[in-house]
């Protein structure tokens, strides 16, 4: 049984569908790309995922649990990065991730520690205890992603990550997320970015108009190659 | 597993109070409001004592509910804005208790604000407001307000208009408090006898009771999308 999975997933506002009847399964330990052109549905389908939204119909197992019915229980599974940084300004970089372990009942001295330790690996030891204001868009960014990585994950779903991040913090972002893949954790990244889609994931989707057009293994293909087919399917 | 209730409940307000002691950003607003509003009030009626003591009420708690709405919408705003409700909603917590959290942080800004502004009333009105059972009616109004602001302010928070929404909406749904708070507070400064105006102060607690009750079960459904 696929970690994720969705059956006839629709999703609309209004009367305009977003996601169109998807039927998808994520396996344990996969690393999946998600690409499409703005407004293709890839956010919606990660806000369902994450139970921030609700379908309009079908159904979404995640781990055996069942959205939105079994939402709590899933919640804890799920560690999310989104286009804004999700921090408090007016907190230190480690009085944010306190928060956030209190959030996830976390045991404060193992909090305190996989805390330091993430900002190890995403480079902010030395402005542990600046506030977060006084942060660049990339280093928000980056401690984001130690945000959504304190509570030991099995799933982690990133909605254009490397938005923001200069080269250097890309591919920071790029090692974070090798590490994460191979710690077993499933990955469902949207993104823009063909070179990262390929380098970080083992497989790639295409989304377009809510409806999945390309489903491939991402070690069948390279940028330049990706970056053919999105233009292809995404144009017709 | 759930992060428990009150464990949630605290990080919240732990989290707000920490923010708002740097940033000062709502007690600041929602004081400095306060204090033009009672200064403007002080100006315009030029009263004898007896007609001091009859409006001082209505001063105290028209300063208080404007200045708590323009706190309680920067409150709910500064999660809308940056996108940190998601975070709150994404977290494997009881709903209720991210109510629970912001309602504690909201309800001692805005008491501290209250306590200022019936400091101020009393030096500018020559009014003495501070006896227990004025400040026990002062912190029921207050906490009244509150509860209600904070379940409305996160339903007007997902609107773009919702400067102008929240009072549009609050205020009808806070007449009876407001009713309750001047009368109860007009009959205490009066000196009047106990049992005219401990029934309004009664009315508050129950009035308290039953907004917390339908803030805590509403507001999972107005934050979810």
């Amino acid at each position: 049984m696929a970690l994720i999975e969705t059956e006839d997933l629709t999703k609309s506002f209004g009367y305009m569908p977003v996601i169109k009847r998807l039927t998808l399964g994520i396996e344990r330990g996969e690393a999946v790309a998600l690409l499409g052109a703005n407004g293709s549905g890839k956010s919606t389908l990660l806000r369902m995922l994450s139970s921030l939204s609700k379908p309009t119909s079908g159904s979404i197992r995640i781990g055996g649990w069942e959205l939105p019915r079994e939402a709590a229980a899933v919640r804890a599974q799920i560690g999310m990065v989104a286009h804004k940084p999700l921090l408090y300004d007016n907190l230190t970089a480690v009085e944010n991730l306190q928060f956030f372990g209190r959030l996830y009942n976390l045991d404060p001295a193992k909090s305190k520690q996989r805390g330091g330790l993430l900002l190890e690996q995403v480079g902010l030891a030395r402005r542990a205890n600046d506030l977060v204001r006084t942060f660049s868009r990339g280093m928000q960014q980056r401690l984001s992603i130690a945000r959504a990585m304190l509570h030991e994950p099995d799933i982690l779903l990133l909605d254009e990550p490397h938005t923001g991040l200069d080269q250097r913090g890309a591919a920071l972002l790029d090692d974070l997320i090798m590490g994460a893949r191979g710690e077993g954790r499933t990955i469902l990244m949207a993104t823009h970015e063909f070179d990262h889609a390929v380098q970080v994931s083992t497989r790639v989707l295409i989304l377009e108009r809510g409806s999945v057009v390309i489903d491939q293994p991402a070690a069948e293909m390279d940028a330049v190659r990706l970056a053919a087919i999105f233009a292809e399917q995404v144009s017709a | 597993m759930k992060t428990p209730f009150f464990a949630a409940m605290l990080a919240i307000f732990r989290k707000d109070t920490l923010a708002e002691s740097r940033s000062r950003e709502l007690i600041g607003a929602m004081g400095l409001f306060a204090l033009l509003d009672v200064l403007i009030f002080s100006f315009a009626l030029e009263l004898n004592r007896e007609a001091r003591i009859e409006s001082v009420s209505g001063v105290l708690w028209v300063t208080i509910v404007f200045a708590s709405i323009l706190g309680l919408n920067r409150s709910m705003a500064m999660e809308r804005d940056q996108g940190n409700l998601d975070v709150l909603l994404l977290a494997p917590l009881p709903r209720s208790a991210i109510f629970a959290g912001k309602l504690l942080g909201n309800f001692l800004f805005t008491a501290l604000v209250g306590l200022a502004v019936a400091f101020v009333i009393t030096i500018l009105f020559n009014v003495p407001l501070f006896n227990g059972w004025m400040l026990i009616a002062l912190l029921l109004g207050t906490a009244g307000f509150t509860i209600i602001g904070t379940l409305l302010a996160a339903m007007t928070a997902q609107t773009r208009a919702r400067e102008t929404l929240l009072p549009i909406v609050m205020l009808p749904v806070a007449v009876p408090l407001l009713l309750a708070a001047v009368r109860g507070t007009t009959y205490i400064l009066n000196g009047a006898a106990q049992d005219e105006w401990l029934p309004w102060l009664s009315i508050l607690t129950v009035l308290n009771i039953i907004f917390l009750v339908l803030g805590v079960v509403l507001f999972e459904f107005v934050v979810e999308e």
